[in-house]
């Protein structure tokens, strides 16, 4: 059995957030629906290609599908596994009155439309209270299901998220500007709905009582750097961009490797003065290690740039691997800043089995990595690769609300089902 | 009031972020969390800033108050064998352990998941460390800094830039310990629901290195499609992203041509607008250099706030980026209850964030501020184990507590 194997989850809305959120849970065998616009393609589904890598006109919302356009990607592949997708037409009355047998018999829905879209369709918290009292519905925006004003305009995309949440102020070099970020905020937003939706879940479970979830992404990003409100709230000031420095410890930055022109470098990160004996010891007690200067953490610190220069012209000389052997070796926190290319080469990830592989019937062989989650006696499961446009149609209609053949095809006809 | 997380009893292993994290996320929705710290320095947390008045102090603690909300506070050494013994005693009364210590610590005390599991079945352990629980890298040490760059996401960091000669960096403060934490009680918030229809426990190994790779995915797309390794030194929107103006930075993305047609319509479709390699985007491309420059000239002479109002009018997809100190003032944010204040015995009145998911029947909510080091050492020894003040006397003087 696997942990959320007797749960029903409606997912409505496209690209990243949302459907983050499910993978999350369909990984452990939740049952995901997804409701899927075949007029309005979702954006991680416009592969602007064919099968064979050819071109293809642009893809118009509301137009037709350009001929012979993929309509799957590797990105939406590995953000639907598991899933179970369906076309249909939330535009016409019929399409929103099947969305609504579909809430009827679900435990929790997703909705990542702009705030206020659903309600006008009916399909709004109380709308679905009405068909399911005890739903768990979950409305996640930029910033927020009630905001008013200017600020409810605001657009949801991931690089705005980091740079409205103050993750982005914070990341980069001190004299360089923000640090801008591609997708890894929506991904963190969408584990975030996850954890609510379990919260709600299990508050379920006790009480028989179902509720309704607001999450803003702009809010998730601020919730990664909670800690940074202090000094404003504390002190009175704004903290500053580090890049790899820290408040107390130093040596604690990358250091340019042996690298043959591939960029490679080592963090090495330095608490004590047991790890600073050991260090030096480790690259061979050099002269200036015996500096007084860095004999107490507050001297390093104090001295760090120069000390940084220094330990560069030991990492030099070797490769970010023979350091990291060598200074783990000595009981030294360091590890290279591994890049994509290694870490899918690396034989600590391949041993603990991070990798796997999906076959799609379109796009061949999937790599992917497994959750992070990993639980001895419900482990995440990748059953099925990324849901095609409307792959699971006659399950769901048929199967789940007992529609026939005949039913099925006069709702495609008529462009509800499409 | 109602708590989502009511009546769940979770023990807390841990120092620093990840950890007290995890266990935040679920005392703030109403779990017990019993945080057990170490007799004489408690949480290295307590040793980091900012200090409230600069004042250096472990009470005094920003980075401590924020992660420690809502949680019971007592000293324990457990690696002591009188104080593995009480650990022992205690771990009975609670369904969850989230810990952080290097594989191998616990077993070796016979705290490990499999000793703890003998007379409790029902336990769910979330074991939290660099590298996981098993592989050839287990015992190696890695502070947060060494994590973000095991992940690959130091190594695009930052992305686009223009310093070709420096280093890879981090992700912000402690962002990415904050992600290890939100997966950890994602994994924890699984097995307490499967717990609730089965009766059964589990053991839950978090790799921080995993938790971090994870959200790569759009690094590592380009590497399973095409062989392609990302690296910072890449702009990955190169026409746009991350512009100067005024008084800041804004972010500005244009992932497809009707992102391009509003900022024109922002700017007010300048003249160089109209030139005729403009309008395609492929082409915008090669002229990246070019539309950058153009961008900047128009932006440098506005402000975050003027930009980030014209944007929200015209729907671009233009936003500032924001300090910690710009965020509090957000007027929207207070509306919504993101920040809440908090009074604190040491501290006084502090505000401080919530969380980014407002649950309308279980809100958020602070019953109490972060323990002072030891603040429940009695209630929970004399009022839970039953012990009295004279064997608790003598276990503080063995400074097992």
């Amino acid at each position: 059995m696997e942990a959320l194997s007797n749960l029903r989850y409606l997912e409505f809305g496209e690209m990243i957030v949302g459907p983050w959120a499910g993978l999350m849970l369909a990984l452990f065998g939740a049952e995901v629906i997804k409701i899927e616009s075949g007029f309005r393609l979702d954006m991680t589904r416009r592969a602007g290609v064919t099968a064979e890598g050819g071109r293809v006109a642009a893809y118009i919302p509301g137009q037709p599908i350009p001929e012979g356009m993929l309509t799957d990607t590797p990105v939406f592949n590995w953000v639907n596994l598991n899933k179970k997708g369906i076309t249909l037409n939330l535009g016409t009355s019929e399409g929103v009155e099947l969305a609504k047998r579909l809430i009827a018999i679900s435990d929790v829905m997703v909705e990542t439309y702009r705030p206020g879209a659903m309600d006008r369709l009916g399909l709004g918290y109380t709308d679905a209270t009405k068909l399911k009292p005890d739903i768990i519905y979950v409305s996640s925006s930029a910033v927020g299901y009630n905001s008013t004003g200017l600020e409810a305009k605001q657009l949801g995309y991931g690089p705005l998220f980091r740079a409205l949440g103050g993750l982005g102020y914070l990341t980069g070099y001190p004299d360089g500007p923000p640090g801008e970020g591609l997708g890894r905020d929506d991904v963190l937003a969408g584990t975030m709905i996850s954890t609510a939706v379990l919260m709600a879940l299990i508050y379920k479970q006790k009480t028989g009582q179902g509720q309704f979830i607001d999450f803003s992404a702009r809010e998730g990003i601020s919730f990664l750097i909670g800690d940074s409100f202090m000094e404003p709230v504390l002190n009175n000031r704004d903290p500053v961009r580090q890049g790899n420095r820290d408040e107390v410890m130093a040596p604690h930055n990358c250091y340019r490797c042996l690298d043959e022109g591939m960029d490679r470098w080592i963090s090495i990160a330095i608490g004590t003065d047991d790890e600073w004996s050991a260090f030096c010891n480790a690259i061979g007690n050099p002269e200036w290690s015996k500096d007084g200067r860095f004999g107490d953490a507050p001297g390093r610190w104090q001295n760090q740039e120069e000390l940084d220069k220094l330990i560069e012209v030991w990492t030099i000389d070797h490769s970010d691997r023979e350091a990291m052997e060598i200074l783990q070796g000595a009981g030294v926190a360091a590890v290279p800043s591994f890049s994509i290319d290694e870490l899918w080469g690396d034989p600590h990830l391949a041993q603990r089995g991070i990798f796997d592989v999906v076959d799609h019937p379109v796009l061949g062989a999937q790599p992917l990595i497994k959750s992070p989650c990993r639980l001895s006696v419900t482990p995440p499961n990748i059953k099925s690769h990324g849901t095609m446009l409307g792959q699971y149609n006659e399950w769901v209609y048929g199967e789940l609300l007992g529609l026939s053949r005949r039913e099925i095809e006069d709702l495609v006809e008529k462009g509800v089902v499409y | 009031m109602e708590t989502a997380l009511g009546g769940i009893r979770v023990l807390e292993l841990c120092s620093m972020v990840a950890g007290p994290f995890c266990t935040k996320i679920m005392s703030d929705m109403g779990a017990e969390v019993l945080k057990v710290e170490s007799p004489e320095t408690g949480d290295e947390a307590r040793r980091r800033g900012p200090y409230a008045g600069d004042v250096p102090h472990p009470e005094r603690s920003g980075l401590y108050f924020y992660l420690n909300t809502n949680k019971l506070g007592i000293t324990l050494d457990y690696r002591t064998a009188e104080g593995s013994k009480i650990l022992k005693e205690l771990v009975k009364g609670y369904d969850v352990i989230v810990e952080d210590n290097p594989p191998g610590v616990l077993s070796d005390l016979s705290l490990g998941y499999e000793t703890l599991v003998e007379s409790h079945p029902a336990l769910i352990m979330t074991s939290i460390t660099p590298f996981g629980q098993t592989g050839p890298y287990r015992d190696y040490k890695a502070y947060p800094l060494n994590c973000i760059h095991s992940s690959g996401e130091g190594y695009v960091t930052p992305s686009g830039t223009l310093f070709r000669d420096r280093p890879p960096v981090k992700l912000g403060k402690f962002a990415g310990e904050y992600e290890v934490g939100t997966y950890s009680a994602l994994a924890t918030l699984v097995a307490l629901y499967y717990k609730g229809f089965t009766g059964m426990g589990q053991h839950i190994d978090i790799s921080k290195q995993e938790a971090l790779t994870i959200s790569c995915l759009f690094d590592h797309l380009p590497y399973t499609m095409v062989g392609m390794t990302v690296s910072r030194l890449m702009p990955r929107v190169p026409e746009t992203g991350v512009v100067p103006c005024k008084d800041g930075h804004v972010m500005c993305v244009s992932f497809e041509q009707t992102f391009w047609e509003r900022i024109k319509q922002l700017m007010g479709e300048p003249e160089w607008t109209r030139e005729g390699w403009y309008d395609d985007q492929d082409k915008r491309r090669e002229h990246a250099a070019e539309v950058r420059k153009r961008l900047e000239e128009w932006a440098s002479a506005r402000t975050k706030k003027e930009l980030h109002e014209g944007a929200l009018e015209e729907g671009v997809a233009l936003s500032p980026f924001l300090t910690p100190g710009e965020i509090l003032q957000s007027e929207l944010l207070k509306s919504r209850g993101f920040f809440t204040e908090i009074t604190h015995p040491q501290m006084g009145k502090v505000t401080c964030a919530t969380a980014p998911y407002h649950l309308s029947r279980t809100p958020w909510r602070c019953e109490r501020t972060a323990p002072m080091l030891g603040e429940h050492n009695e209630e929970i020894y004399c009022r839970r184990l039953g012990y009295d003040k004279q064997e608790l006397a003598k276990l503080a003087g063995l400074g097992v507590i």
